[in-house]
């Protein structure tokens, strides 16, 4: 390297250092804090020169790094090769994956933690497959998925308080509800193209939850509703002490009582749950509706002169999706007990499309991976917790940025003419 | 009727508020064509840093009216800063990729900023004592008094003002029709030797600096601000600027107007807590009818 190419990036990093200082001085700088009255300022000097001179060093050292012109860096290398391994293999990897979910529970480091984690990420992994259906199958932005998920949740806890029905009757019904609605939103807005159709989902999804806050005397308001029946494993519930006349899981089974198998049951519930909606979609992109999804994606004006009645076919794509945001929603409702409208903010609808998104809009394998690393990556940061969510936003921009394209890029067509696979 | 002109005037008011941020939504979608999702938190940090500047210059005690220019100055400048970054990491590595990684990198970033600056700033709200007290009352002898406050005022002239260089800007100098030239056709304009790259930078530096005002209003109007009205404040003046026809500069504001009266005069009449669903609702209805807003190109679809 030459000496001019030193004293160019030198003067380009003492740049970075002014922009950086201009950046943090007043945000990161001058806190203010409230003291009796008013507001007052706290100084925060150090920590600022702590981030500029981080921000002249590292600008530093990425310019003498792409002065050597090694552009390529190790992590597009590495998810390229990586993306070749899964989609040569892609059935070996599904199996494996399956298998391993299976064992997980029975695992000799799983603790009561990691069950929860897993819940958590297979949770994801649903409302990501079904969200799949809409935005990598048919190619409709919905930026709104949390009021389908909310509706479900909502539903299902209301049928269940109000009726006592059990869980194998009110899933269904939570999910019907769910497509209800779907297709009630979608009617109107289908016609929209796509940022309009982003922005209109956008507020649909904030409308279900004013609504939620709002209407006291059914969704009991910001309080929420509590006590949402457990599920029961066909009929057995999970208590230590059953009531008069019932029998609970552990004495059927002859078992010690222990919390796990609750945990243990719910895991179960919910990859089945997510296998179903996978086995679904898989299904169903071959049969006519999910061709003409995938056809509708790619050209919606060859579509229509083909005879494909477009708001139709979206409105089937938006119904679908829906109902599985409902079933998880039910889900969800089923594990906490307790649903509130603060777990259906904007912000979940935004994690389920960065999942979707970010793992390569169309493939399953890609939602899979994507919830495991953006879940993964907010769990990591757990002991930090309030700077998990800057990692979590920081991620999403790192990989698109690195991957505009997904993890796993997927959108060659599920059939091809005269059945040519490769 | 007195009642009427005063949500007539304050809709006024915070529809100017809501137009200023929207142009920064239409600028950016009109030349790159990509939701700025960051632009509400952008906006949210020029009312922290016009926060903070108030305060230093309340301690020093200055006048007034060097008060408000030089808060005004400040928060445009640190808040362009901020909008200049968040396009160079996190758009402009994406430009020509497909168009969804944008959005996400934005919502990222959304987050990210969202985050920053409860961490930075803290999660509590802010709390400000009001610098412009006082007003003009009318119709002093019927029942209902009708204030037009100083600061209400300050608001709306300090808009048009800015409206008015800002279309001076983009109307009559070189800069304005390289953007407008961007606009139509971004490869075309760089062989006639325009820097593209530097056009769409600026374009943020304006939008930053014009929901920092944004954001200095909203301090002085409200008097209370936390790390979250970039929100819902950004999504309002998104849905103002669909309403208006995205890409078009006028079409912001008459949208960021029609926004703010739809929002005050639903909370005055119908229910304080569904305005939010009144904004969105009108968004839905017009779009179903006006595709492309009300005054916005109609464009055509090519196979």
């Amino acid at each position: 390297m030459e000496k001019k190419d030193i004293i160019q990036s030198f003067k380009d990093s003492l740049f970075t250092g002014l922009i950086a200082l201009a950046l943090f001085g007043p945000i990161v700088g001058l806190r203010t804090a409230s003291k009796g009255e008013g507001l007052f300022i706290t100084p925060q000097w150090g920590v600022v020169f702590l981030l500029v001179g981080l921000c002249i060093v590292g600008r530093f050292l990425i310019n003498l790094n792409s002065a050597r012109k090694t552009e390529i860096t190790f992590f597009s290398k590495f998810t390229s090769k990586f993306s070749a391994i899964t989609e040569d293999k892609a059935k070996h990897f599904a199996i494996t994956a399956i298998l391993f979910a299976v064992v997980f529970p029975f695992l000799p480091f799983t603790d009561r933690y990691f069950m929860d984690v897993a819940i958590m990420i297979l949770t994801y992994i649903m409302l990501g497959w079904g969200l799949n259906i809409v935005v990598g199958l048919a190619g409709l932005l919905d930026l709104g998925y949390v009021a389908f998920y909310a509706v479900g949740a909502y539903s299902y806890a209301l049928i269940a308080t109000t009726f006592g029905w059990s869980f194998w009757i009110c899933l269904p019904l939570a999910g019907v509800f769910a497509a209800f609605f779907g297709i009630l939103l979608g009617f109107p807005v289908l016609r929209l193209r796509g940022d309009y159709l982003a922005i209109v989902t956008l507020g649909f999804g904030e409308i279900i939850r004013i609504i939620l806050i709002n209407w006291y005397e059914v969704t009991n308001g910001p309080d929420g509703i509590t006590g949402i029946p457990r599920p029961s494993f066909f009929g057995l519930p999970f208590k230590r002490s059953p009531d008069e006349g019932e029998t609970s899981f552990h004495l059927f089974f002859n078992l010690e009582y222990s919390t796990m198998h609750r945990i243990i049951f719910l895991y179960y519930l919910i990859l089945v749950l997510a296998l179903i909606t996978n086995y679904f979609t898989l299904k169903i992109r071959k049969l006519p509706v999910g061709r003409a999804w995938e056809a509708l994606r790619e050209d919606e004006i060859a579509c229509k002169s083909l005879g494909v009645n477009p708001t139709n076919t979206k409105l089937t794509a938006f119904a679908i999706g829906a109902m599985f945001g409902g079933f998880a929603g039910s889900f969800f409702a089923t594990r906490q007990a307790f649903i509130s409208p603060e777990s259906f903010t904007f912000i979940e609808s935004a994690i389920i499309v960065a999942i979707v998104v970010l793992g390569g809009m169309g493939s399953q394998t890609g939602v899979v991976l994507a919830s495991i690393f953006l879940i993964g990556i907010t769990e990591m940061f757990r002991d930090l917790e309030q700077y998990r969510m800057i990692a979590f936003g920081g991620a999403m921009v790192l990989i698109m940025v690195f991957k505009p394209k997904g993890i796993l890029a997927n959108r060659k067509p599920t059939i091809l003419m005269h059945g040519d696979k490769k | 009727m007195e009642y009427f002109i005063q949500q007539l005037v304050n809709g006024i008011t915070l529809g100017s508020i809501y137009g200023l941020i929207a142009i920064g939504y239409t600028m950016v979608y009109g030349i790159i064509g990509m939701i700025n999702f960051a632009h509400g938190d952008i906006f949210m940090i020029g009312a922290f840093v016009a926060l903070i500047s108030f305060i230093i210059f309340g301690l020093i005690g200055v006048a007034l009216p060097i008060i408000l220019l030089l808060v005004l100055l400040i928060a445009m400048l640190f808040t362009a800063c901020y909008g200049w970054t968040v396009e160079k990491l996190a758009y402009k590595p994406l430009r020509g990729s497909f168009r969804l990684a944008p959005l996400i990198s934005a919502l990222g970033m959304s987050i990210v900023l969202q985050n920053y600056v409860q961490v930075a700033q803290g999660a509590r709200v802010k709390p400000m004592q009001p610098l412009i007290s006082g007003g003009l009352e009318f119709f002093k002898n019927s029942e209902f008094i009708v204030t037009i406050s100083y600061l209400q005022i300050f608001i709306v002239i300090l808009t048009i003002i800015l409206m008015g260089i800002f279309t001076y800007l983009i109307t009559k100098t070189d800069l304005g029709r390289a953007q407008r030239a961007c606009e139509q056709d971004r490869t075309m304009t760089a062989l006639l030797g325009i820097n593209v790259d530097r056009t769409i930078s600026i374009t943020f530096i304006i939008g930053s600096s014009l929901a920092s005002v944004a954001g200095m209003m909203f301090v002085l109007y409200y008097g209370v601000i936390d790390f979250y009205i970039g929100f819902l404040a950004g999504i309002k003046a998104f849905t103002a600027a669909v309403l208006g026809g995205i890409g078009s500069l006028p079409g912001a504001m008459l949208g960021g107007l029609l926004i703010g009266l739809i929002e005050t005069f639903w909370a005055g009449y119908v229910s304080l807590e569904y305005k939010d669903v009144a904004a969105f609702s009108v968004l839905i209805v017009v779009l179903i009818f006006f595709p492309t807003g009300f005054l916005g190109k109609p464009d055509i679809e090519k196979v």
